[in-house]
């Protein structure tokens, strides 16, 4: 009997050497529950104080002057933020495991997503330079999903789902511009939340 | 020290040993020191597992430098994949037939 314990042992050990190796395990439910505050409170902000909601995709005038620059840093701000978080929380969780948050693994994490975040984010800023400001919601909801997606084959799976989440979220919302700003809080900030709250529990 | 009992082989007795072909499996390839966050082994602990290994031909290794600095980076052969899948299905076996037993 004592030998099956060893072995039993073994197999555990092996199967959670193999999972900590391979994928990124530093992120915890706090992190995207804080993320989709941020986001809700960006929304609202946007909406309440600087009367954005684009139920149009085609605005003639974007540019400075138009109330477009405000939601524009707004929403800068609230990348910023949310990303502040994430790394923040990871180094705490990485620091209490003794190991290190900027490794192999973040390394390969972060490169596997920013290849659909950065062509994203360049096409959404020229499209915002043509005036299409109606899809701007909609596409970071597509190229975030797809970044997520990616994302969840180097870290823990439900980031896929979150990922397939953001994706249908964003093509329902390219049927219903006027619907955009809400559905982009719904994606941003109702789906980060639950999804957070979700992994708080099980991990 | 190429004695294999059932799929067992000798060089995956030691726990570190076992453990350092586990990652090894999941990772093309990977270098020294993160090797050593994992293990939490001192240096000449895990070089010396890692020599052992690379004297069954278990792995390979790929010496290089960034800068001034070795960055030596380690990989599976395709002996040492073989060796390793062998030693689960006897481990797996074994836990199996123990549990049949009464």
């Amino acid at each position: 009997m004592e030998a099956e314990k060893d072995y039993t042992r073994d197999i555990a050990e092996i199967r959670s050497m193999m999972e900590r190796s391979s994928k990124f395990m530093s992120l915890s439910g706090w992190a995207g529950i804080m993320a989709g505050i941020y986001a809700l409170a960006g929304a609202l902000i946007a909406w309440k104080v600087f009367d954005f909601n684009p139920d149009e995709l085609f605005y003639k005038n974007p540019g400075p002057g138009s109330g477009f620059r405000n939601v524009f840093l707004l929403s800068g701000l609230i990348l910023v933020l949310a990303l502040a978080t994430s790394i923040f929380d990871s180094f705490l969780r990485a620091k209490k495991r003794g190991e290190k948050a900027w490794n192999v693994l973040s390394r390969r994490l972060i490169a596997n997503m920013s290849a659909p975040l950065v062509s994203g984010g360049i096409l959404i800023l020229v499209l915002i330079a043509y005036g299409l400001i109606g899809l701007v919601a909609p596409l970071t909801l597509i190229f975030y999903g797809l970044a997520l997606y990616n994302a969840g084959n180097f870290t823990f799976n439900e980031v896929r789902i979150l990922g397939i989440v953001q994706i249908t979220l964003g093509l329902i919302s390219l049927h219903m511009i006027q619907y955009g700003l809400l559905i982009w809080a719904v994606g941003f900030g109702l789906a980060h939340i639950v999804y957070g709250i979700y992994m708080h529990y099980k991990h | 020290m190429k004695i294999s009992v059932n799929g067992f082989h000798k060089a995956f007795d030691s726990r570190i040993r076992l453990v350092l072909m586990s990652i090894l499996a999941v990772n093309d390839r990977i270098d020294f020191n993160s090797l050593k966050e994992y293990l939490e082994v001192t240096d000449g602990n895990l070089a010396s597992h890692l020599k052992a290994l690379e004297k069954e031909e278990f792995i390979m290794v790929e010496k290089s430098f960034v800068g001034k600095k070795p960055n030596t980076k380690y990989s599976l052969t395709k002996e040492g994949k073989t060796a390793f899948a062998d030693h689960l299905k006897a481990l797996e076996k074994l836990i199996e037939t123990q549990k049949n037993q009464p």
